[in-house]
């Protein structure tokens, strides 16, 4: 099919709209309220071009303005973007917009890098004819993350139409009418949603912005950037880290059509400024005989970690959030036998367990964007909202399927987005979740059942049976006749397979979080009765941290200590020196059990990023380089493994962790590693070891790729000050830091275009200076990069070769003085690191326990009590929450308080006299002045 | 005349009484009402009443005009399984100078009801809704008691008359927003979200009301339905004088002698509703130009009065005939300020969905109150002018909000350009000056 634009024969696709087209063509035509991930509402008329009805109209000149955006192509069909009234037309939007602009772009946060600025030069704007008043607003406060200036707003309508419709949110919405719209909250308050941040880079302009940039200021054209992948959760969101001054200022989404698209969740776009944090390690410390650490030289640290090691047995605890090389080095320097993956002991077999059913299963193991193609969802027992967000941003594009399918019957195209919407209004694809408490996806679900843990897996195993025409099993075995719950759940997975009668494609999500295997189980068993009726079924396990997947891999089969045991051969006196790797032990199992294995190793050496309860324990702290710091290749929670780049060299003695790693597996003497030098030689050295991860030496081009005979820079060719930023200090600049590592250069020379995906480090293409500038790196506007997929699938499923196991449950009671203990992950707070950073600190709350309110009036408790859980030390405040299971209290997982907990245990709840609950979290510490 | 004359003759307002007592069910029947729903329901089938209603050549009297049984004819008649089709009646009248359909509401509710469960049926939908406009608290009363009694007789609600057709009628009172006479952002509204207009296609026949297929029509052009299913589509052919069907309620507004409301034939000329029914202009005040169908239309002069006032006529004129009531500028009001006027109100009523309505309005508003204050300048007209042509241009804008709003500009720009120069010549508004004289 071919259209004709001012004169020029172009190829088209009939599913595409004009705007689509034409920026695919690399025509500059301007627009705002369209968006890639979002479609089209016409709201702007930015786009708007003359369209012909024939060629002799088109001779003559005589056309009609259309909206790119609102207008299919059609074969033959003749359009202008050049012609005068085209021109006119779109001059005179900027220039409306720019009635009430206020033009402060010199302390906007968005200038640089601002598609309100791209599209003003684009037009060709410039004189001003307007002579009233500017209205203006009065700006909110929004939380810690995200800064509000309503005045510079043009009203694209972008914000609600991702915050409500694309997210799900409902505390953001277009007010008033007329020229006075106004886009905010019904008063000030934090942005509720998951994925706020997101409006940072929708906005084309700077009312949304960056808070942590705002306060830490730094513009586009001056921030180094490399390719990197989000640590906050299994998830591996691709992301753009920017740093300048050695300080990280931002984290921006990387584009990848196949994970995280357009959008990042709130942990992972303001999670990573930890690493700006004062409690990071800068060198070596050596723990003198008053306990104090006394900083020590690189070599004088890897003097004494090599002695420590020649001296005696050695065992290590690796880390599920470091990558796959340190891991990999780690396990070469301790032995495999004396390699502990660094899960809690609780974690370990239910990580492993995720990634048995993987390979078991015969269901195919999607990427996110897969998951937007399914046509039905369950969800069992993972609070995926708080433990992987970007999977439930995905979940509610996925029940839109519905939606889409009722376009196609009126011949709607899926950009149509307004169309669509008011056509489905809210019917959904059916959505069923069976979780221990209310999720933030319930709003859009068929069925949200709040069912104690064993109950959802006997759900989901009921669910299998049914699919399967199976009425046969009775997975209680014992008084199913007799309690009346358990009809309820029969009934329940009748429905629930009722409901899935029509689907055609199946998403059953579980995973760690709910801490049982048979919850897992469960699950695997619906996808595969589901495969099994002849349609498609997908099975996606979340795990719990960035590398969970990458260590279980590491490990597979050859029966690593978890906690446990590490801590049995410790007391056993069978461990001199012990090795552990960006690692807060305290957050993997109780205090006073990690106080025993630390004590009982007669070293401690360890290696990590920040100051924490583990480091302050050991006899040798060793600073590591951070994520963003560092080159690493991480295993997401569906197999895939990426590459993450240093964005900039880090300070002081801060060397990756496969660094001092490897150095001192040299200093051993080791054979293996003699001809090691490179990253890239440590992991093809792990690639060759383990056949499970042979793949990830291609997860990116390893350091000698040029790009055109040239590196790929990290710094845009606009980057300035380089000779000024160190004039305080001298004034002689510094060379450049070579990068050795990889095939990105610590400056501004090189080429950053047609370069391999994994190594995109910036969006910029001329003329389009902010992020929407994306489409040129697209080889489909909206689709995948030019650059090819990021990262490789590394997950090969055995075929079903494995049976699926099918354990019975017993049914779920509690004695009356006892309740099930179930993990409840939180966005902000469960990750530890992601917690710390500026902003996020401001939303995290304290860990407590929740129960439903009969649950509170069974036991004679009350909100606010401080109860002890069994005989964990720390008391925690009670939280009376309806959205509870009955019979279920939750912990709030993840923190170092509840580290002692054991998911899915009967456990007696007691009061502590006395309590004080801590201290309230200080938010809004900025509120107050009015800003503008 | 007696009444039988008077409802062949003047159908719409026939139990119109000079008191303008409302007739309740009682008094309607009395009348012979609900005599097209008896002819209609269970006796003619859903196509057999479309076709007679195709046939009558009736139109929208909300303002575009739309060939009323074409627009019933979109909506998928297939049984299309469960769900619902919806019928939305606008009374939603807030056009400047239209109070056509107020009167209908508030002397005839039940001539409205008929017509809707008549359109409603034709169209095969259960629920309807009448979107009142929030100041019509006696018509949204009367509306109310009106349809309670329908429930009471059987007219509404389950198997009606007998026959298996079931229709829910409920009365929604509107915010108070111009926009919401747009029948897509009255959807929008009735559906509890922003009043914004909606893009089209899809069209409200197959994607209207909670995604379904809707209908939405004007209160006059549902009051005229039960006349023509009763006495046939060749009877209300012959009561146009032009190539329109039907009778017209015409109305004038401005400074004449006899301002109001009147059903008159289709296509009678304006000059006789201007002077015969209106009275002419007032003692002292001589007639400069009117706008035909309400706000949002383009100036008539003159040389336009002996123009029959029909859909075709009035289009050819320049103008549209709109809601078909007229507002009236005479030489003593300036037309500058008159036009500010709308334009501000149009403004102000913009939705602020897209950017030429939503701040064009502003600031096309804005420079003519410059103007009117004696701040104009040079090149004020121009940009003016550029603004009829950027927000008035139908398509450059989301709905015609934008292109009504300018129509009272453009034209008063073509018809008073010399008055919009002296503005700017004489630093200062003629007519103020004058007033101040005098």
């Amino acid at each position: 099919m071919n259209i004709r634009i001012d004169g020029v024969e172009y190829p088209a696709t009939k599913d595409r709209n004009l705007l689509e087209t034409c920026l695919g063509l690399g025509l500059n035509l301007p627009y705002f309220c369209w968006h890639p991930a979002m479609g089209s509402v016409g709201a702007c008329r930015q786009c708007a071009v003359l369209q012909y009805p024939d060629e002799e109209a088109e001779q003559a000149g005589r056309g009609k303005l259309v909206m790119a955006c609102m207008t299919p192509v059609s074969d033959g069909a003749r359009f202008s973007l050049e012609t005068a009234q085209a021109r006119r037309f779109r001059q005179g939007i900027i220039e409306s917009l720019m009635i009430n602009h206020p033009h402060d772009c010199p302390v906007c946060a968005e200038g640089g890098e601002c598609h309100l600025q791209d599209m003003t030069v684009m037009v060709g704007h410039r004189d001003r004819r307007y002579r009233g008043r500017k209205r203006t607003f009065r700006n909110q406060y929004l939380g810690p993350l995200v800064h509000h200036e309503m005045n510079r707003c043009i009203t694209c309508y972008r914000c609600t139409r991702f915050y409500r419709d694309y997210a799900g949110g409902t505390d953001l919405a277009a007010q008033g009418c007329h020229d006075h719209i106004f886009f905010g909250r019904h008063e000030d308050g934090v942005l509720e949603s998951e994925f706020a941040g997101n409006l940072v880079e929708v906005c084309p302009t700077g009312v949304f912005t960056d808070k942590h940039l705002v306060h830490d200021y730094t513009r586009k054209w001056d921030l180094q950037s490399a390719p990197s992948v989000c640590a906050g959760c299994a998830v591996g969101c691709n992301t753009l880290p920017g740093e300048r001054y050695g300080r990280l200022k931002r984290v921006h989404n990387r584009f990848n059509a196949e994970i995280n698209g357009y959008f990042l969740c709130d942990r992972g776009r303001f999670g990573a400024t930890w690493v700006n944090d004062e409690r990071r390690l800068d060198y070596p410390g050596l723990r003198g005989e008053d306990g104090r650490y006394n900083a020590i030289d690189h070599h004088g640290a890897l003097q004494r970690i090599v002695s420590s090691v020649e001296r005696g047995a050695v065992a290590a605890v690796g880390s599920p959030r470091a990558s796959v090389e340190a891991n990999f080095l780690l396990r070469l320097l301790a032995g495999p036998a004396r390699f502990c993956p660094g899960f809690s002991a609780v974690e370990q077999p239910l990580v492993g367990e995720a990634l048995a059913l993987l390979r078991a299963s015969r269901a195919t193991v999607p990427d996110i964007a897969t998951m937007e193609t399914a046509d039905a969802i369950l969800v069992l027992g993972e609070d995926v909202s708080n433990t992987a967000p970007r999977i439930a941003l995905a979940l509610r594009q996925g029940v839109r399927n519905r939606a889409y399918a009722m376009a196609a019957g009126l011949k709607l195209q899926d950009w149509q987005d307004a169309a669509i919407r008011n056509l489905a209004q809210d019917q959904r694809c059916p959505l069923f979740i069976a979780a221990t408490a209310a999720t933030r996806l319930d709003p859009v679900a068929a069925r949200s059942l709040r069912l104690a843990t064993p109950e959802i897996a006997r759900l989901g195993l009921r669910v299998a049976d049914a699919l399967a025409g199976d009425n046969s099993n009775d997975y209680s075995h014992d008084n199913s006749h007799d309690n009346p719950d358990d009809h309820s759940v029969h009934r329940e997975a009748a429905a629930i397979a009722d409901g899935l009668r029509d689907a055609k494609r199946l998403l059953v999500v579980s995973g760690t979080g709910s801490g049982d295997i048979a919850v897992m189980q469960a699950a695997a068993r619906v996808a595969e009765a589901f495969r099994d009726t002849g349609r498609e079924a997908m099975l996606s396990l979340v795990v719990p941290e960035a590398n969970s997947l990458g260590q279980a891999l590491l490990c597979e089969g050859n029966g690593s200590p978890d906690l446990d045991a590490l801590a049995a051969s410790a007391e056993a006196g069978e461990i001199d020196t012990l090795l552990v790797l960006e690692n807060d032990l305290y957050r993997r199992a109780a205090t006073d059990q990690v106080d025993r294995l630390l004590a009982n190793c007669q070293r401690v050496i360890a290696l990590d990023q920040l100051d924490n309860p583990t480091t302050s324990a050991s006899h040798l702290a060793v600073p590591a380089a951070s994520v963003i710091e560092s080159e690493g290749t991480l295993v997401s929670l569906e197999g895939r493994a990426q590459r993450c780049f240093p964005v900039f060299p880090p300070h002081a003695e801060r060397h990756p962790a496969w660094v001092w790693l490897l150095a001192t597996l040299k200093e051993l003497g080791r054979e293996a590693v003699s001809d090691w030098h490179h990253f890239d030689d440590v992991t093809r050295g792990c690639a060759a070891a383990i056949p499970a991860l042979a793949g990830i030496a291609a997860a990116a081009p390893d350091h000698r790729f040029r790009n055109h005979g040239v590196r790929v820079p990290r710094q845009p060719p606009r980057y300035s000050g380089r000779t000024a930023m160190r004039a305080n200090v001298s004034v002689h600049e510094p060379k450049q830091p070579e990068d050795e590592e990889s095939p990105l250069a610590f400056s501004m020379e090189g080429l950053n275009r047609d370069q391999p995906a994994a190594l995109l480090s910036y969006v910029w293409a001329p003329g389009w200076n902010s992020n929407q500038g994306l489409h040129r790196f697209q080889a489909d506007v909206g689709g995948p990069l030019k650059g090819g997929p990021a990262g490789i699938r590394l997950l090969r499923a055995n075929g079903g070769a494995t049976p699926l196991p099918r354990h019975a449950t017993a049914a779920f009671a509690v004695e009356a003085d006892e309740v099930l203990l179930v993990p409840r992950y939180r966005i902000f707070g469960s990750e530890a690191l992601s917690a710390i950073s500026p902003g996020i600190r401001e939303l995290v709350r304290p860990a407590c326990i929740e129960l439903c309110a009969a649950d509170a009036e069974r036991l004679g408790l009350a909100d606010g009590d401080g109860v002890q859980v069994g005989d964990n030390a720390a008391a925690l405040p009670l939280r009376i929450d309806d959205a509870m299971a009955p019979g279920c209290a939750g912990y709030t997982a993840g923190y170092r308080e509840t580290a002692g907990l054991a998911p899915n245990t009967r456990q007696r709840l007691r009061r502590v006299a006395h309590f004080s609950p801590p201290g309230p979290t200080v938010i809004g510490s900025d509120r107050g002045g009015r800003h503008g | 005349m007696n009444a039988l004359d008077r409802a062949l003759t003047h159908p719409l307002t026939r139990n119109v009484t000079p008191e303008r007592r409302p007739f309740d069910l009682a008094a309607y029947e009395a009348g012979g009402g609900y005599g097209g729903l008896h002819t209609a329901i269970g006796k003619l089938t859903p196509a057999e009443c479309l076709q007679i209603v195709k046939d009558s050549n009736l139109r929208g009297r909300g303002g575009a005009g739309f060939p009323t049984g074409l627009k019933w004819s979109f909506v998928p008649m297939e049984d299309g399984g469960p769900g619902h089709k919806y019928l939305i009646c606008n009374a939603d009248e807030m056009e400047p100078g239209t109070f056509k359909d107020r009167l209908l509401l508030e002397c005839d509710p039940h001539q409205l009801i008929e017509g809707m469960i008549l359109a409603a049926y034709t169209i095969g939908a259960d629920v309807a809704y009448v979107f009142i406009r929030a100041e019509y608290l006696l018509a949204e009363r009367l509306l109310r008691e009106a349809i309670r009694d329908c429930y009471g007789k059987g007219y509404l609600g389950r198997n009606i008359l007998g026959s298996g057709y079931n229709l829910d009628m409920h009365v929604h009172s509107s915010a108070g927003r111009y926009i919401c006479g747009e029948e897509t952002a009255l959807i929008s509204s009735l559906e509890g979200k922003r009043a914004n207009p909606r893009a089209k296609p899809p069209f409200p026949q197959v994607s209207g009301l909670w995604g379904r297929p809707t209908i939405v029509n004007n209160v006059e052009t549902l009051c005229n339905v039960p006349h023509i299913i009763e006495r046939g589509a060749q009877w209300f052919n012959d009561l146009g004088l032009t190539e329109d069907a039907g009778t017209k309620m015409y109305g004038v507004s401005g400074r004449v002698k006899n301002p109001g409301c009147w059903e008159l034939p289709i296509g009678t000329p304006i000059r006789e509703i201007l002077e015969g029914c209106a009275g002419g202009m007032e003692d002292g005040y001589a007639f400069r130009g009117l706008l035909p169908g309400g706000g949002s239309t383009d100036f008539l002069v003159a040389e336009h009065l002996d123009l029959a006032m029909d859909y075709g006529t009035i289009g050819k004129a320049g103008s549209r005939m709109g809601t078909g009531t007229m507002i009236v500028l005479d030489d003593r009001t300036c037309p500058v300020a008159f036009v500010q006027n709308l334009v501000a109100f149009f403004a102000r009523e913009s939705c602020g969905f897209c950017t030429p309505c939503r701040e064009g309005l502003p600031w096309s508003a804005q420079l003519l109150a410059e103007l009117e204050a004696g701040r104009g300048q040079a090149g004020d007209l121009d940009t003016l002018a550029m603004h009829v042509d950027f927000i008035g241009t139908p398509g450059n804008t989301h709905c015609a909000l934008a292109p009504g709003a300018m129509e009272p500009l453009a034209s008063g720009l073509k018809y008073f350009r010399e008055d919009f120069q002296r503005h700017i010549d004489g630093r200062a508004c003629p007519y103020c000056e004058r007033e101040a004289a005098a």
